[in-house]
Order: C-alpha cells, then structure tokens, then sequence
C-alpha cells in the first residue's frame, strides 16, 4: 500500500472515529432533553387536569404556567437568592463538617483492623438511625436552629463519607504501601501521596451520596424554627396558599440538587484515575 | 548519577514468620564486595524472597545480622533500594511522577527531582514517555519506570524479586541486559532473587543456590562470563549446565545437608565460591 493511500485509510478512520462520537453525543443529547420534556409534559397534564376538575381547581396553581410566571417574581423580590443562600451555607457547612469526620474515620476503619472491629456495630446502629429524629435532641443541644440544622445535615453526611473512603481503602493494592515504605515514605506521605489519592474516587463518591443524603433532609429540617432557607420558603408559600410559589422553589431544590450532583459527578471524572472500560 | 556499591555481610541470619510458624531459612551466610551482582536461585517457598525482604529492611529478621558496609539494617533505605514482581506503579501519577515519587518523599525540591528523573528516564530509554501515564504503558515499559524509580534514588544495592518473572521473552531478554549493564556502569551491587537459571547465569557475577526447609545456601558458584553475555553462547550453556546440576543436586540432597562452597553444619561459608565460566575456556 502506497504512503498516500495509507494517510487516507487512517483519515477515513479517524473521520469515521469522530463521527461516531458526535452520533453518540447527539443521542445522549436528544434523550437528555426526551426525558426533561416527558417530565414537563405530565406535569402540564396533571396541571390541566387539576385545572379543569371543579373540585381541584383551587391547586390548579401547581400547574407549569403559573409556576413560571412566579419565577420573574420570586427573583425580583429576593426570595429565591436568599433561600438559595441561606440554605447553601447549611449545606456546605454540614457537609465540610461531614467530610473532615467521615474521610479520617474511614481511612482508620480501612486500616486499623481493631478500630474497625471496635466501631462495627456502634457505627451501624448510629447509621440507621434516621437524620431527622436526631432533631428534638439537637434542638436542645444546640443554642440556634441554623446550628441544628447544620448538624442534622453534618450526622446524614457522614456514614456514606465515612463508609465510602473505608471500601474504597479496602480496594487499595497493598504493594503501593510496601513500594512507598521502601522508597522512603513517612506516615504523612502515605497518606496525602499514597492514600488519598488512591482513593480520591471512592471520597467522591461517598461525597456525591452523602450530598443527596443532606439534600433531602436540608428541606424538612428547615421547615421548623427557621426563617430561611429552600425548606423554609417552600413552608411559607403553603401557609400563605400560593401554590405557584410553592412549586416553584420545589423546582429551584430539583435544579438546584441536579447541578450539585452533576458537579460532584464531574468531579468524580476528573480526579479518577480509574480507566473506563 | 554517581553512585558506588557497597560490602554486604549477611552473618547466620535466621528468619520465622511467628514462633509457632516453621523456620523460613537457617543460619544463612553471605558476604559480597562493592559492585558484585548477586543472584540467589531456589525453587518456590526456600525462603528467598524473604531474605531478600529482610535485607531490603522491609522485614523483621529472627536472629543473625545484615551489615553494609558495617552498618547494620534496620529499615528502608534510599541507599537500598527494592524492584518488586510487579511494578506496582501509582496509576494516579504520571511516568516523571512515578519515576520521583522517592525524592519528593526525601524533600528534594522540585527543580532537582526533574533533572534527575529526566537522567533516570534516559538510563531507562523512555525520555520520550515521562509526561504518560502510567497505565498507558506496556508490561516491559512500566518496569523499566519501576527501574527508573529505584535508579533515581542512587542506591548502593539494587534489591530485585523477581522483576521479570512476569514479561514476555524478548522483553525480559532485553530488561536483563540493561539492567546487568545499568548496574555495572553505575558500580552499585544486585541482589537478585530468580527462579529462572538462565537469567541467573546472565545477570550474576556470583549465583547463589538456595534449597531445603528451612532454606540455606547451598552453593555459591562464581560466574565468570564478559558482558553481554548471550544465551547462546557456549560458555553460558556450560554454566547454566553446570548450575543446573548444582540445582539439580541440591534438590535431591537430603535436608540439612549442604554442599559447594558452603560447609556443613552451619559453618560460615568459605571465602571462595567455586568457579565456572570464560575463565574455565581460555
């Protein structure tokens, strides 16, 4: 084969490559936007049929279009920035808390074979003890509602933090320690050079669990004592019956939480050293 | 890289792995000259791997001594360094950075690691791959990056278990050359441990024979071959021959026994190895 013919054998393969990559990306993105589209237009059915039913006609606020014509609304006048803040601060402050615990915890159940025997069970019942009931006592303990909200938030976070670095050290090949050991490492090199980031992954993935685990109790522990926040204003618009507000601070928590989520997950990809297969 | 060997003096050194575990090795004696490559043969479970684990200071030995240079062992050290099975590179940093992870662990500034990591690539042939990753690499490839990564650190003894048990025949050939001549240009000592004889007669200026239970050295037979040494070379078929019978011998003798240059009875060794190779020809 000819040096010319050859360049156009790899050109059509490299074409050939990239094409099937956009088709893949194409695809991907016309199911993204398939599934969000299914999504709105069941909630416009259900909207138009609460709409048209005399009975429910009340809600009938819950629907898409309403929902919509709040946000200009809730944005002009503060609400949605302050809620989004308010309830951002908890979430970060719980969850930092939640990983400077749960990554040191993990690390020592993965290496420490007494520590792990020792905390087994202790740890699994505090585990399935649910985050919210953890509220009247830390009401008591704490002096303001923000602080037991943040460490409702902090107690969810930590297990699948904890949980996760621990699995993932289990995973870890001993010969790096042994190869570490021998080219000089100290305890302190072990752990940022070798361990953390052997197992960036797997804190990142209990970081990405432990975020939807915050996520879902931020809302409800703000719903009491509290006067800001996403669960708060959510609250607020029930009292005060305007549904379409309501509806739309649910929708700020969904896109609010997909973001962080895809976030976490972008994370996961770009300090993985884990090759996809 | 300037580097030097080292005297290694291993006296009666006896190893278990607990008290009610069986004996690894007894009394095992070996002493060698600065720049000397050592090659200890065995079959599996004689103990061999362990005493090199000891001598790397990896493990704890039961009684006896490791000297170099009269400075007894009692840990890791840049100074000896280990070249394991398998590479167990860090697949979360890149060739350079696998290559200087020791010095970064020693507190070199980052200017100096780069120098010398890139004088390690070159002894390695992969200048070109310091910016890769690791996993991107070839078997054969990511071992010579566990050679540059033990090279970097100016060892005076290079500890190898095994390296290339687990390559392809024209990739070992080819590792076993360089790292026969790597050690030779730079004057540091080997210690390898190996069950292949072929690559004992080609990489060893001494082939030590370990066997029985508890393991002991059995033979220590000088080899006296130029360099490169070629497989198909009549004198490095006389020795593996001659090993080979060594070997062979030594797997049928009764336990406790020992023979060649080493005496009976756990007496120190003598201090002259037999003697095979070019030397026998000319």
């Amino acid at each position: 084969m000819s040096n010319g013919a050859a360049t156009e054998v790899v050109e059509v393969a490299t074409q050939s490559q990239s094409s099937r990559a956009f088709q893949s990306a194409g695809r991907r993105l016309f199911n993204w936007v398939a599934g969000l589209a299914i999504l709105f237009g069941l909630w416009w059915i259900g909207g138009y049929l609460i709409y048209i039913n005399p009975d429910t006609t009340t809600f009938a606020d819950f629907g898409p279009i309403p929902t919509f014509e709040a946000f200009p609304i809730l944005w002009e006048d503060g609400t949605i920035q302050a809620a989004v803040s308010a309830s951002g601060y908890r979430l970060g402050i719980g969850l930092l808390i939640a990983i400077c615990v749960g990554v040191p915890i993990g690390i020592l159940l993965g290496r420490s074979r007494t520590f792990r025997e020792l905390s087994n069970s202790p740890f699994q019942l505090l585990r399935m003890i649910s985050p919210l009931s953890w509220e009247p006592i830390a009401v008591i303990v704490f002096v303001t509602w923000n602080q037991a909200i943040i460490f409702l938030i902090a107690i969810a976070a930590v297990w699948p933090v904890a949980f996760s670095t621990a699995a993932g050290l289990a995973k870890v090949d001993p010969a790096w320690f042994k190869v570490a050991k021998n080219l000089g490492a100290k305890p302190w090199h072990m752990i940022s050079k070798i361990i953390l980031p052997a197992i960036a992954f797997d804190i990142l993935t209990g970081i990405r669990l432990a975020l939807g685990v915050a996520w879902i109790v931020l809302v409800p522990a703000e719903f009491l004592g509290v006067t800001s926040g996403l669960g708060y204003s959510i609250e607020d618009a029930r009292e005060t019956l305007s549904y379409n507000h309501l509806t739309a601070m649910v929708l700020v928590i969904g896109v609010l939480g997909y973001l962080l989520d895809s976030t976490c997950a972008m994370a996961i990809k770009r300090f993985s050293w884990h090759r996809q297969t | 890289m300037a580097v030097r060997g080292v005297n290694i003096k291993i006296e009666d050194l006896t190893h278990r792995y607990s008290s009610r575990s069986p004996v690894t090795f007894d009394k095992v004696n070996v002493e060698a000259q600065a720049g000397e490559a050592l090659v200890i043969i065995g079959r599996s479970g004689c103990g061999k791997s362990t005493l090199l684990h000891i001598v790397a200071g990896l493990l704890g030995k039961t009684s006896g001594s490791v000297r170099l240079d009269d400075k007894e062992v009692t840990g890791p050290s840049s100074r000896w360094v280990m070249m394991f099975q398998a590479p167990h590179l860090f697949p979360w940093m890149k060739v350079s950075q696998n290559v200087g992870v020791g010095l970064s662990f020693a507190g070199w500034p980052e200017k100096k690691i780069r120098e010398r990591v890139a004088e390690a690539l070159a002894l390695v042939h992969l200048e070109e791959y310091a910016d890769n990753n690791v996993q991107d690499l070839s078997g054969g490839q990511q071992q010579r990056v566990a050679l540059a990564r033990s090279l970097v650190m100016e060892p005076e003894l290079l500890l190898l278990d095994e390296p290339f048990s687990a390559l392809d025949a024209f990739t070992r050939a080819a590792l076993q050359r360089d790292v026969r001549s790597i050690g030779k240009e730079l004057g540091i000592n080997l210690v390898m441990v190996t069950h292949d004889i072929d690559e004992a007669v080609l990489m060893a200026d001494r082939a030590l024979v370990m066997a029985g239970a508890p393991g002991k050295i059995v033979h220590d037979l000088r080899v006296d071959l130029p360099d490169p040494r070629e497989r198909q070379d009549p004198a490095v078929q006389a020795t593996r021959s001659r090993l080979m019978q060594i070997f062979h011998d030594a797997a049928h003798a009764p336990s406790g026994s020992s023979s060649g240059s080493e005496a009976d009875n756990g007496d120190p060794p003598a201090t002259e190895p037999e003697s095979v190779g070019i030397k026998q020809h000319v």
